[in-house]
């Protein structure tokens, strides 16, 4: 840490205290009786988000790559370490972690009982409704373990480590699928962890061999910072990128490793979907950039263009795709295809723009794709059918809801003004300096956006009112405004000014561009190079 | 060459933990004798669980020692020691499975009059006795005092003896089932006829070393591989006829066709005690044989399980996903887990061995423990092992159902249990070793097993129960005991691995 510290906060172990706090919410969740379940999980929420604000606070955005170090030994027999720190990339990442649990809570507050109408009455196989027992403290538990977990892959600068943290998040998020979802949830759960499994497990043979490649040229470890000085063969670059890259991909997941998504997103619950879509799938994105380009350089320089027509294969995909639905879920899942093809534009297109970009949007977007989960799963509770055409002029009965799908959906498709248009633009203007086809195609994704999105708003909002049978199309209560009102204030204020965001980015995307040895294309744009 | 070997010793402190337990198996044996029936559960039980744990005693008295005993013939090392460790501990846990009273309504699991013809009507009368049996505590002594003894043998005699001794008390136990008499008969025999088979694959193994070596010295061995002009045709068919008969007992694929007719059938206390400690016993037997006999051979046998470990592996976690007993489907993941734990045997490194150390801990105490939940799940009729009736179990009794769905994760290789330090360990010394290719296909395969251990959780947590499904019966002290131990080493071990991985790591030195 830098000494120049200006208060006693930037000394505190925060990384391991805002991954303790939830998990000593989990105990208490576990202990006290379950009306308390929901308020105690709250509370932990919001501690974990006073907590990030500080640690923002005091984190410098000119000071050290990585701040709030701790490094302990763990396993020294295979050389791994406890060790955590942040750049700015890890900091707003886990900052979006903190805003969305306490939301996600507040959205589910009565998750464990609406669970069950929400499901499509034509199930199917599935046995009827009402001998199932769903768990009040086990939903909220198993929210805080993986809050724990969503911390720590952000904050763990030692592979071994955030490989640990990598696998362990599918568990509680297989159960909270699995458990809470909807009427094919068991099929999604399972397609959901396999999928995950064998992207991870590929990754796992990576992280061994970077293990053993340091250990031929020095000590093994799994440190980070010492990890990016190995001299390591193109060939063996290549083959350890793959492993990392395919983990990433299915994690982010780009086309074609995307098809889990979509079921995924479609049978979690609500609150479940907010956080796979929101962070779990970032962890992919971030993957990209804090492992596969500082590590394997020369392996990113050669593949990176095929994975820049894989982006943009993704966008258009996703987009047409989304159009034909007939699922909202799976409609915004297939969004996020499309959305996470721009992240990846802006990770593999090498210059600074576009990876600002790219870590904007994967802030915006877990913002903006959450509200528009929120709203969505709020409807779908009312109607009890996740289906377009079950569902118009919703906006006569519902005002408010259906408002907040307009604003939720136009930050989807970036309009400006919402925080979403700021990282697309960025990502757009980035990768043209270097990939102007590939940026032409993915323009042509923002008009696709603009229908999907618009189209699915006109279907369901306006026209004829039509609600499903038996559905009681009430308004949107207290508590549903609260959980929504927060992620659309920030994505205005961001909209208009993202400076707090990308002053704590840029000089950690320098960082990265500088470990892969890149520089930006002349003539240098608007962010500063050091 | 023996008249230069040292003095005839016997150091009885460096071979008492062999004494005691099969002391205690003698005494057993008496107390069967001279014990009133009232008592003689009461105090088998003592008797054994006094012999186990004076074994582990006398095997932490020893920690460090290494010598070569008997004239050569055992070996008292680190792995002899760190094998012999845990299997004292499991055997001691495999007894307190065995003792367990409370589950079946007639009182145990292990039937009284085994010759008794199944569908008779004496059968009948038998599966509504109350009575018990208590020989078993001494046959099952008797086995791991053999246990015991084959990862120490360093000659191959000895190591035939070692084999037989831990086996035929293993062939009459797996036939001691109280409930489906006919499938437990079934594996008996299943598990005799083959097992004998693999032994004299073994003892015509022997014979033909002693043609090349002209010893059955694992030293003398390894001292004819280093000379010019021997029979390499000896060399090779003994080597692979020694090889099935090891290969046989850790069920490693093209002989593994017993284990899932045999774990199904068994009791199931006697099954954990076969997963988990013959396993054990056997990887130790394997690796002193491969590492010490045929240290410089290397070339000559790491090919030949290249291909072993691949198709174990492949196999194992193909078949499984199949099964619909859940027994079966342990009985398969252990097949592929012995594969993985080839992967470990092939590094050929220090590494190797003490990730395979390492690997067969973690993997003994998480399998002994779910197949102690495996008989908490009951119906009227005995335990209820089909995957069908475990539908729903998570709403029924989450406890058992979570605890069971950790072994599984366990099982699977997932982050923060010891399945996934253990598999970690025995991958890394592989690409170490040179075997990248072989990590490959265990990290394909280890994905292939999650999805049958995952379909169960999606059985326990996420389906309806069945109506007439069956109930979790509350264990005694003696199950829960088991499973509590089971479920603290898989959680330390995936969490705080670092002693137990510097323990292998100081025992991973074979004596010469």
């Amino acid at each position: 840490m830098t000494g120049t510290a200006p208060s006693f906060l930037a000394d505190w172990p925060w990384l391991t205290i805002l991954g303790i706090v939830p998990l000593v919410g989990t105990a208490l969740v576990a202990a006290l009786p379950t009306r308390l379940a929901r308020p105690v999980s709250l509370l932990t929420s919001l501690v974990v988000l006073a907590g990030t604000i500080a640690m923002c606070a005091a984190f410098e955005p000119d000071g050290e790559r990585f701040q709030f170090v701790q490094a302990y030994d763990w396993i020294p027999a295979f050389g791994v370490q406890y060790a955590v720190g942040v750049d700015g990339i890890a900091l707003v990442l886990i900052a979006l972690v903190a805003v969305l649990v306490p939301v996600v809570i507040v959205a589910s507050w009565n998750e464990a009982e609406e669970g069950e109408q929400a499901m499509v009455p034509d199930a199917g196989s599935s046995a009827p409704a009402a001998g199932r027992i769903r768990s009040v403290k086990t939903f909220f538990a198993l929210i805080l373990v993986l809050e724990t977990m969503m911390i720590g892959v952000f904050a763990a600068t030692d592979v071994f480590l955030f490989y640990v943290f990598f696998e362990a998040v599918l568990i509680p998020m297989y159960f909270l699928i699995g458990s809470y979802g909807g009427p094919r949830r068991s099929y999604a759960a399972v397609k959901f962890l396999l999928y995950s499994l064998v992207g991870g497990l590929l990754m796992l043979a990576a992280v061994i061999g970077l293990y053993v490649t340091s250990a031929d040229q020095g000590e093994g470890t799994f440190a980070f910072e010492r990890l990016t000085e190995l001299e390591i063969s193109t060939p063996v670059q290549i083959a350890l990128f793959l492993g990392f890259f395919i983990a990433f991909a299915i994690k982010a997941p780009l086309w074609p490793f995307h098809t889990w998504l979509p079921d995924a997103g479609a049978e979690a619950p609500v609150g479940g979907a907010v956080l796979l879509v929101g962070i779990l799938d970032k962890i992919g994105t971030f993957g990209f950039l804090r492992y596969c380009l500082p590590l394997f350089p020369e392996a990113a320089d050669i593949l990176g263009p095929y994975i820049i027509v894989l982006c943009v294969i993704g966008i258009l995909y996703g987009a047409l795709v989304a159009m034909g639905q007939k699922d909202l879920k799976r409609l915004v899942s297939y969004t996020s295809v499309a959305h996470f093809g721009f992240i990846g534009l802006g990770c593999f297109a090498f210059t600074s723009q576009a990876q600002t970009g790219a870590v904007l949007y994967m802030v915006n977007h877990g913002l903006s794709t959450g509200a528009l989960f929120l709203v969505i799963g709020f409807l779908v509770a009312r109607g009890r059918t996740r289906n377009v055409e079950d569902y118009s002029g919703v906006a006569k009965v519902a005002p408010v809801l259906a408002g907040l799908f307009l604003v939720a959906g136009l930050s989807s498709l970036a309009l400006p003004g919402l925080s979403t248009f700021v990282s697309e633009f960025l990502v757009l203007v980035g990768t043209y300096t270097r990939y102007p086809v590939a940026a032409v195609f993915a323009t042509v994704g923002i008009i696709l956006a603009a229908l999907y999105i618009l189209w699915a708003y006109q279907r369901t909002m306006q026209g004829e009112l039509r609600v499903p049978a038996g559905a009681r199309m009430r308004d949107l209560r207290g508590r549903e405004v609260l959980a929504v009102a927060p992620l659309i204030a920030l994505m205005l204020f961001l909209g208009f000014y993202p400076k707090p965001l990308t002053d704590v980015i840029t000089p950690a995307v320098n960082a990265t561009m500088q470990d892969v040895g890149k520089q930006d294309p002349a003539p240098t744009h608007a962010q500063p190079t050091r | 060459m023996p008249t230069d070997i040292q003095a005839p010793s016997f150091d009885y402190a460096a071979l008492s933990p062999m004494f005691i337990v099969f002391g205690a198996a003698v005494l057993g044996v008496l107390v069967e004798a001279f014990v009133p029936r009232r008592s003689r559960r009461r105090v088998q039980i003592v008797v054994s669980l006094a012999g186990l744990i004076g074994g582990l005693v006398a095997v932490v008295l020893l920690a460090g020692h290494s010598s070569l005993e008997a004239e050569g013939a055992i070996a008292i090392d680190g792995p002899t020691l760190f094998l012999q460790g845990t299997l004292c501990i499991l055997g001691a846990a495999s007894i307190l499975l065995l003792s367990e009273r409370s589950l079946d309504s007639s009182g145990g699991d292990i039937v009284t009059q085994a010759a008794v013809l199944p569908g008779s009507r004496e059968d009948l009368q038998l599966s509504e006795s109350q009575g018990i049996q208590t020989e078993v505590y001494p046959l099952a002594l008797f086995s791991l005092g053999g246990m015991l003894l084959w990862p120490a043998a360093n000659n191959l005699i000895l190591s035939f003896i070692a084999l037989e001794v831990l086996s035929l008390p293993l062939y009459l136990m797996a036939g001691l089932a109280r409930r489906r008499r006919l499938l437990s008969q079934e594996a008996a025999v299943k598990y005799f006829l083959l097992g004998a088979f693999s032994s004299a694959f073994f003892l015509y193994g022997v014979a033909l070393l002693y043609g090349y070596a002209g010893s059955v010295d694992l030293g003398d061995i390894f001292d004819a591989t280093g000379r010019a002009g021997s029979n390499e045709v000896l060399l090779l068919l003994g080597l692979a006829m020694l090889a099935v008969g090891l290969l046989f007992k850790v069920g490693a694929v093209p002989f593994q066709a017993w284990t899932p007719d045999v774990y199904q059938g068994s009791p199931t206390a006697v099954t954990a005690l076969m997963a988990a400690c013959t396993k054990i016993a056997a990887f130790g037997a394997l690796l002193r044989i491969f590492y010490v006999g045929f240290g410089r051979t290397e070339w000559d046998w790491r090919p030949m399980m290249w291909a072993i470990a691949i198709v174990t592996m492949v196999v194992g976690a193909v078949l499984a996903v199949t099964q619909t007993d859940v027994k079966r489907m342990l009985a398969y993941s252990s097949v592929a887990h012995t594969g993985f734990i080839l992967v470990g045997v092939i590094a050929v490194n220090r590494e190797g061995l003490s990730g395979t150390l390492f690997y067969l801990v973690a993997y003994g105490f998480t399998t002994l423990a779910a197949f102690a939940v495996v008989t908490l799940v009951r119906d009227s009729s005995g335990e209820a092992t089909h995957l069908s009736s475990w539908a729903g179990l998570g709403q029924r009794s989450p406890l058992v159902a979570g605890v069971f769905a950790f072994f599984l994760l366990a099982l699977a290789g997932i982050p923060l249990t010891s399945g996934f330090m253990a598999k970690f360990a025995v991958f890394q010394a592989a690409t170490q070793g040179g075997a990248t290719a072989l990590v490959v296909v265990g990290v394909v395969a280890s994905a292939v097993t999650a999805f049958f251990y995952a379909r169960v959780i999606v059985l326990m947590f996420f389906q309806d129960p069945a109506p007439d499904g069956p109930t979790v019966a509350i264990p005694s002290a003696y199950t829960a005991a088991t499973i509590a131990l089971g479920l603290a080493v898989t959680l330390v071990l995936g969490i705080l691995p670092q002693p137990v991985l510097d323990l292998a790591d100081q025992a991973a030195l074979f004596v010469r």
